[in-house]
């Protein structure tokens, strides 16, 4: 099928090619005919004394424009260029790109197969799939999460065995192929006051420095203003619904209290992305033993 | 037959001459191109820009981030593993104009809609170091304290109605009288950074989990 609207842009093109072509090769004959008169100019004198001789072109020259013709009519006859022809090579670069991709393929589909028919736990342990998983995670996760997998402020560290929301290997997989949502909702409705308290309090259940009185009553609002709904009883979290434990010394965004504050008043909304519909079940696969392999796995 | 002489004394002959010569080549390479199904039709999924999208899209342009980003993925394997499929002609028929760019000092955006948080996005754009040490993307702060509406967003409603005539020469599917009126009212106290990172969400969905 014709990608042009009409067939007279074919034409149009045939023309114009075949015109140009056949306007250089007729140039060529007619230039190689020329001769070399002694004495005799163009006919024009420029700055006083300047005149020019109409010689004939260099043979190599001559040949080179010949060249140029010859290889202007293999080239469209072998490649797409002439209106609707598609040449007799049958090229695009979407077919170069799809024979690319599956002579790769070839070779690595296999071994894609290979570990995605493997236990996390065996992939994890396999040097080879780690190399892989490592390539894999510098393409595709190093952005949020760093070269070295330790993080960003807001982006978890993936070496310390510690885990939002779990660090089962199915549960690795869940996070890497259908994403995450993080839901700290904005608590600012409960008064400034009120979160200073909150924010002492949930200092104080790591051990940071706080006012023992603000403590107190951070302490009795963290239960009466619903924390404990996520967060549990006992401050240690949900990895269910990714709710951190707010009693070990990990802190996703900063301990300050400043941080601390700015986190219950607005609330935090970050997000994992979803890769597995752009990586496929193999890569994510690969991937999630790597992590498993760089968390050493649940505490 | 016109001599050498006579071409070079007239400066009227000169110009139309050398015009037709330069035009030769664009009535091959360019003209076509109008009249072609694959650069004229919107891929499935492709849209206008809506307001906060289109001046979203100013911010790209005025902090020239084409400088260093391109907008096109070329059809290698190595480029289609790392941002996805190869980008289409079709992707870019509301881009006026378009942002291939031609040169990399950071990776293509062309397919960066979803790939990132909104969150990754603004503590990148502030500072890129800040979740990248390796970065050498300089940093644009200003973003998230300046108001689209005073800068980019003044004339949102005049910007829309210029790229629909352009639709509408084409006869694309365009912005109605409604999404103009309502423009500034969409983006509303949007910062500039609100609206860039609206723009970069939105890049390149249509073909984003193609194989």
């Amino acid at each position: 099928m014709s990608d042009f609207v009409s067939d007279f842009w074919n034409l149009y093109v045939i023309v114009i090619v075949l015109g140009s072509i056949l306007a250089c090769a007729v140039l060529l004959i007619i230039q190689g005919k020329a001769t070399f008169t002694p004495g005799k100019t163009m006919g024009h004198v420029w700055d006083e004394s300047l005149e020019e001789y109409n010689n004939p072109m260099p043979k190599w020259w001559s040949w080179m424009f010949v060249i140029t013709v010859v290889f202007a009519l293999v080239y469209l006859a072998l490649y797409p260029g002439l209106g609707n022809f598609k040449g007799v090579l049958g090229w695009t670069s979407g077919g170069q790109h799809k024979d690319e991709v599956a002579k790769v393929d070839a070779t690595v589909k296999p071994l894609f197969d290979k570990y995605l028919a493997m236990d996390l736990k065996a992939v994890a342990a396999d040097k080879q799939a780690m190399d892989m998983g490592k390539r894999l995670y510098l393409t595709y996760c190093m952005q949020c999460h760093g070269a070295d997998a330790r993080g960003a402020k807001g982006f978890p560290n993936l070496t310390d065995a510690d885990w939002l929301y779990g660090g089962e290997p199915e549960q690795i997989k869940e996070s890497i192929a259908n994403g995450r949502q993080g839901m700290m909702p904005d608590h600012s409705g409960l008064g400034d006051d009120t979160i200073k308290d909150l924010a002492s309090f949930v200092r104080s259940l790591s051990g940071l420095p706080n006012d023992a009185v603000r403590t107190a009553k951070g302490k009795e609002a963290f239960t009466a203003s619903g924390c404990i709904g996520c967060h549990g009883p006992e401050a240690k979290g949900t990895q269910a619904l990714g709710a951190p434990n707010l009693t070990d010394k990990v802190w996703l965004y900063a301990s300050t209290e400043a941080t601390i504050i700015e986190t219950i008043t607005k609330g935090r909304q970050n997000k994992m992305p979803a890769w597995k519909e752009f990586l496929g079940d193999a890569k994510v696969h690969l991937l999630s033993a790597y992590v498993l392999s760089l968390g050493k796995g649940a505490k | 037959m016109i001599k050498h002489e006579q071409i070079e004394k007239s400066v009227p002959l000169l110009i139309i001459l050398t015009l037709a010569v330069v035009i030769w080549g664009g009535l091959l390479e360019i003209v076509p191109l109008f009249f072609q199904k694959s650069t004229t039709t919107p891929v499935e999924g492709t849209k206008p820009y809506d307001a906060v999208r289109l001046v979203g899209r100013d911010i790209y342009i005025r902090e020239g981030c084409y400088n260093c980003h391109s907008q096109m993925i070329r059809p290698f394997r190595a480029e289609t593993e790392r941002y996805g499929h190869y980008s289409v002609a079709g992707e870019y028929v509301y881009d006026h104009p378009f942002q291939w760019g031609s040169k990399r000092t950071g990776p293509d955006l062309h397919r960066v809609g979803g790939r990132y948080s909104d969150e990754w996005q603004r503590a990148h754009l502030i500072n890129p170091r800040d979740v990248v040490p390796e970065s050498n993307m300089p940093a644009f702060p200003w973003l998230a304290t300046t108001k689209a509406k005073d800068t980019v967003g003044a004339d949102v409603d005049k910007k829309m109605e210029v790229m629909r005539t352009y639709a509408k020469v084409r006869g694309l599917p365009t912005y109605s009288d409604e999404e103009i009126k309502g423009a500034k009212a969409a983006i509303g106290d949007k910062t500039e950074m609100d609206v860039l990172i609206a723009y970069l969400q939105d890049l390149g969905l249509a073909l984003k989990n193609v194989k």
